[in-house]
C-alpha cells in the first residue's frame, strides 16, 4: 500500500543523501520525494511517498526515518486527514482531430493549456492524487510525448 | 582568548574525558599533530589506521568509555572504514576524527581527498563535516553525546585543514544541540506491567541477553531477574559475560555455534525475554521455525530493532538497566522447576565437548587460558574458529571480558582491539585468541604494542588454515579446500623481529608452562604460536538456513 509521509528535517547539507541512502540501503522503494524550505529557515520539509509491501516494512520505514539524527518529526499522513497536491505537465501529440478532444479534457480538469508547439499541446494540471489519476486515465488513449511531475506534497489538515 | 581549531579539538576532547587517542598522522592533520606534540593527552601511534580504529573500539568495549581515533584525509580516512563499520555493527561508542582537504578544495578531487562523510554515512550513527571553526566545539559535544547515548555507535567528524588552522574564541558547550535526537530511556510502565504478568503465566521462560545488557550496565539487574523468577539465561556472542556462566541458570551462548541446551531451550520455550539483543540470523537460524510456541518480550533501546526480524508481543523501548530494575520490583517467582529439570537433561546429554586425547587441540588451549587466568582476563578474539572456541571454552563471569567483532565479523580485529583494551585496562591480563589467518591482517600492530610496552598476549590457534571457511568447505563443499590452506611465516621469528616475545608450542603438555611464561611478561607483547590439530571443527553447528535445534556434530 502507498503511504505518504510528511517529514521535517534539519535544513543542512547532506540530509537528503541520508534519507535517500536509508531507502536505498534497505531496499525500500521511493515513489516520489519532494523537498522544500519551510517558514523556519533551519527546517526543511519532505513529502515522501513510498510503497510499503507489508506492515513490517512500513514500521521499519517509520522507525528508520525517526532514527536519523537530522529528522525532527515524521508523520504518516495516510492514517489521518490530509491535503495533497501535485503539479503535472503532460505533452500530448495532436493533430486537427485530436486537439479539440484534448482541449475538452483540459477544460474539465481546469488545466492550463500551452499551445506554443504546432503538433503538441502541453497541459498543466494541479490536483490531489485522485485528480492526477483521472487526468492520466483520460489521456491514456492519446500519444503522450512527455510527462513531468513535481511529486506529491502534502500536509495534515489538523 | 582565541584558539586554533586544532587546539579547540584537543581541549574539547579533554573536556569530554578523553585520555587517549589512537591514530596516524598525515598532511591534513598536521595542525592537530602539532598540538599533540607537547600536550599531556596520551597518543598511541598505530602502524595502520585500521589498527587505530579497532584499538579505539577495543578501548571502548573494555572500559565503557568512548574510544577516539584520528587519521588523515583520503587514504588515512578510508583505512578507518572497516574499523568504523565494525563498531557500527556492534553499537560501540567510537569518535573518529579525520582530516579533510581545505574547504575551498572540497569536491575538486584535490590531493588526498575522499568524500569521507559520504563513504561513512551508512556505517556511522551520524557524521559531521565541519566547515566553520565556530561550529567545532558544539560539533564535538554533539558527537560524543551521540556516540555514547541511546544505542551507541561510531560518529565521525571530518575536519578540513583550514578549519583546524582558523582561530576563534573557545567555549565548551554544556549541552548537546540535537533537537531531532531524543532516545527513549525509561520503559513504558504499562508495558512493564504486562511483561511481569506474561512472565508469571509462563511455564518455560528463557532470558535471551545480548550486548545491550553490557552497554547499559544491566548485568546486576539481569541477574536479579533470573534469580528472582528462576529463569534460565542464554546470551548472544556479544552478551557473553553479562551473566556469569558459572551460575546454575546459565545456558551459555545460543545460535549457530551455541550450546545444544541453549538452542533446545529457546526452541521449546513458551516465553522469550529478549534484552538488548536483536534476533540476528546467526541466532535465530531458520526464522519461520524459530521458537514456534514462544511469546516474546523485547527490551531494547532502539525501536527499529523491535519486530524487525521476529514479531514481538510486548515491546519495551528504553534503557535495559532502567527497565529491568522496574520489572524486578514487580516480577514474581515462576514455577520453573520442571522446565529447569528438562534443561538439565539436555545439559547432561549434550555438554560442550571435544576429544580429550594427547593431541594439541585448540579447545584445550582456551580451557587452559581460563584455568590460569581464573576467568579474570579480558579475552579479545579474531574471527573464525578461534572466535567460537574462545566463546565456548572460557567461562565468562564479568561483563566487558569477551571482546569480539560480532556483527561484521572482522578478521584482524582482535589484536588491535586487545591493544586498545590493554591501554584502557593497564592492570588487566589481555589476550587475543587468534587465528593464523586473522592475526596476519593486523600483525603490524606488534610494533605498536612493543613501542608502548603493552603485555598483550596473542595466542594463535595455528591450524595453517582459514579454519572456519575450511570447515564449511569440508561439510558443504565436499572437502574442496579452495584457497583456505595457508603458508604461514614463522610467527615466533616475526614476533622476535618486532621486539616481542615469541613462544612455539607443539605439544599438549607444553601449553600450561608456555602460558605461565607468557603471563610472567609484563612489559612486552608475547606471541604464542600453538600448533594445533589442523582439521578440528567447531561443534555443535547449525547449518545456514536450518532451525537452530537441527545441530550437527559434537554430542548434540
Ligand atoms: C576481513 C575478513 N575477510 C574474510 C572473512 C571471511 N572469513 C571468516 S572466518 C575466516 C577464516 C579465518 O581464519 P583464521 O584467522 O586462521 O581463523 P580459524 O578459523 O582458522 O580459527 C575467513 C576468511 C572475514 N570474516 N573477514
Ligand atoms: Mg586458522
Amino acid at each position: 500500500m502507498k503511504h505518504t509521509f510528511s517529514v521535517l528535517v534539519e535544513n543542512k547539507f547532506g540530509v537528503l543523501a541520508r534519507v535517500a541512502g536509508l531507502f536505498a540501503a534497505r531496499g525500500f522503494n521511493i515513489e516520489s520525494l519532494a523537498v522544500s524550505p519551510t517558514n523556519d529557515p533551519t527546517v526543511s520539509h519532505m513529502t515522501i511517498v513510498v510503497d510499503a509491501p507489508d506492515e513490517r516494512i512500513l514500521e521499519q520505514i517509520k522507525k528508520q526515518l525517526n532514527k536519523l539524527v537530522d529528522t525532527i518529526k515524521v508523520q504518516d499522513l495516510t492514517t489521518e486527514d490530509f491535503i495533497d497536491r501535485e503539479l503535472v505537465l503532460v505533452k500530448i501529440a495532436v493533430d486537427a482531430k485530436i486537439r479539440p478532444q484534448i482541449l475538452e479534457i483540459a477544460q474539465s480538469l481546469e488545466a492550463k493549456i500551452d499551445e506554443a508547439a504546432a503538433n503538441a499541446v502541453t497541459l498543466e494540471v494541479v490536483g490531489d492524487k485522485n485528480k492526477i489519476h483521472t487526468l492520466l486515465q483520460l489521456l491514456k488513449t492519446f500519444e503522450i510525448k512527455e510527462v513531468v511531475r513535481t511529486g506529491r506534497i502534502a500536509m495534515s489538515r489538523k | 582568548m582565541k584558539l586554533s581549531g586544532a587546539k579547540i579539538l584537543i581541549e574539547s576532547l579533554k573536556k569530554e574525558g578523553v585520555e587517549v587517542i589512537f591514530g596516524y598522522p598525515g598532511g591534513s592533520v598536521l595542525p592537530i599533530f602539532d598540538v599533540l606534540y607537547d600536550n599531556p593527552i596520551k597518543f598511541i601511534l598505530t602502524r595502520h589506521e585500521q589498527g587505530a580504529a579497532h584499538a579505539a573500539d577495543g578501548y571502548a568495549r573494555a572500559t565503557g568509555k568512548a574510544g577516539v581515533c584520528l587519521a588523515t584525509s583520503g587514504p588515512g580516512a578510508t583505512n578507518l572504514v572497516t574499523g568504523i563499520a565494525t563498531a557500527y555493527m556492534d553499537s560501540i561508542p567510537v569518535v573518529a576524527i579525520t582530516g579533510q582537504v581545505k574547504t575551498h578544495l572540497i569536491g575538486n578531487d584535490a590531493f588526498q581527498e575522499a568524500d569521507v562523510t559520504g563513504v561513512t554515512r551508512p556505517i556511522t550513527k551520524h557524521n559531521f563535516l565541519v566547515k566553520d571553526v565556530r561550529e567545532l566545539a558544539q560539533t564535538i559535544k554533539n558527537a560524543f553525546h551521540l556516540a555514547q547515548s541511546g544505542r551507541p555507535g561510531p560518529v565521525l567528524i571530518d575536519l578540513p585543514v583550514d578549519v583546524t588552522m582558523a582561530e576563534t574564541e573557545f567555549h565548551h558547550p554544556k549541552e548537546p544541540d540535537l533537537r531531532g535526537y531524543r532516545p527513549t530511556i525509561s520503559g513504558h510502565p504499562g508495558q512493564i506491567k504486562k511483561a511481569a504478568r506474561l512472565i508469571l503465566q509462563s511455564k518455560r521462560p528463557i532470558i535471551y541477553a545480548g550486548g545491550g545488557v553490557i552497554i547499559s550496565g544491566a548485568s546486576q539487574e539481569l541477574k536479579k531477574l533470573a534469580d528472582k523468577a528462576s529463569i534460565p539465561v542464554t546470551t548472544t556472542l556479544l552478551g557473553l559475560g553479562c551473566f556469569p556462566q558459572t551460575h546454575k541458570l546459565s545456558l551459555g551462548m545460543l545460535g549457530m555455534h551455541g550450546t545444544a541446551y541453549a538452542n533446545h531451550a529457546i526452541m521449546e520455550s513458551d516465553l522469550i525475554i529478549a534484552v538488548g539483543a536483536r534476533f540476528d540470523d546467526r541466532v535465530t537460524g531458520r526464522l519461520d521455525a524459530f521458537a514456534p510456541e514462544a511469546k516474546i518480550i523485547h527490551i531494547d533501546i532502539d525501536p527499529s530493532a523491535i519486530s524487525k526480524n521476529v514479531e514481538v508481543d510486548i515491546p519495551i523501548v528504553g534503557d535495559a538497566r532502567n527497565i529491568l530494575s522496574q520489572l524486578n520490583k514487580i516480577v514474581k517467582p515462576v514455577q520453573t522447576k520442571k522446565w529447569l529439570e528438562r534443561i538439565d537433561g539436555w545439559k547432561k546429554k549434550s555438554p560442550l565437548s571435544y576429544k580429550k586425547d594427547d593431541k594439541l587441540r585448540p579447545q584445550y588451549v582456551v580451557e587452559q587460558i581460563y584455568e590460569l587466568t581464573k576467568g579474570e582476563a579480558i579475552i579479545c578474539t579474531e574471527v573464525g574458529q578461534n572466535q567460537m572456541w574462545a566463546a565456548q571454552f572460557y567461562q565468562y563471569t564479568k561483563e566487558r571480558t569477551y571482546i569480539s567483532s560480532g556483527g561484521l565479523g572482522t578478521m584482524g580485529y582482535g589484536f588491535p582491539a586487545a591493544i586498545g583494551a590493554q591501554v584502557g585496562k593497564p592492570d588487566s591480563i589481555v589476550f587475543d585468541i587468534a587465528g593464523d589467518g586473522s592475526f596476519q591482517m593486523n600483525i603490524q600492530e606488534l610494533a605498536t604494542a612493543v613501542a608502548n610496552k603493552l603485555p598483550v598476549k596473542v595466542a594463535i590457534l595455528n591450524n595453517c588454515y582459514l579454519g572456519m571457511v575450511r570447515q564449511w568447505q569440508e561439510l558443504f563443499y565436499k572437502k574442496r579446500y579452495s584457497f583456505t590452506c595457508l603458508a604461514n611465516p614463522d610467527f615466533v621469528k616475526v614476533a622476535q623481529a618486532y621486539g616481542a616475545r615469541g613462544i612455539r608450542v607443539e605439544k599438549k603438555k607444553d601449553v600450561t608452562p608456555a602460558l605461565k611464561q607468557a603471563l610472567s611478561v609484563k612489559d612486552a607483547p608475547v606471541v604464542l604460536d600453538f600448533i594445533v590439530e589442523k582439521e578440528e571443527n567447531v561443534f555443535p553447528m547449525v547449518p545456514a538456513g536450518e532451525a537452530i535445534n537441527r545441530m550437527i556434530g559434537g554430542m548434540a
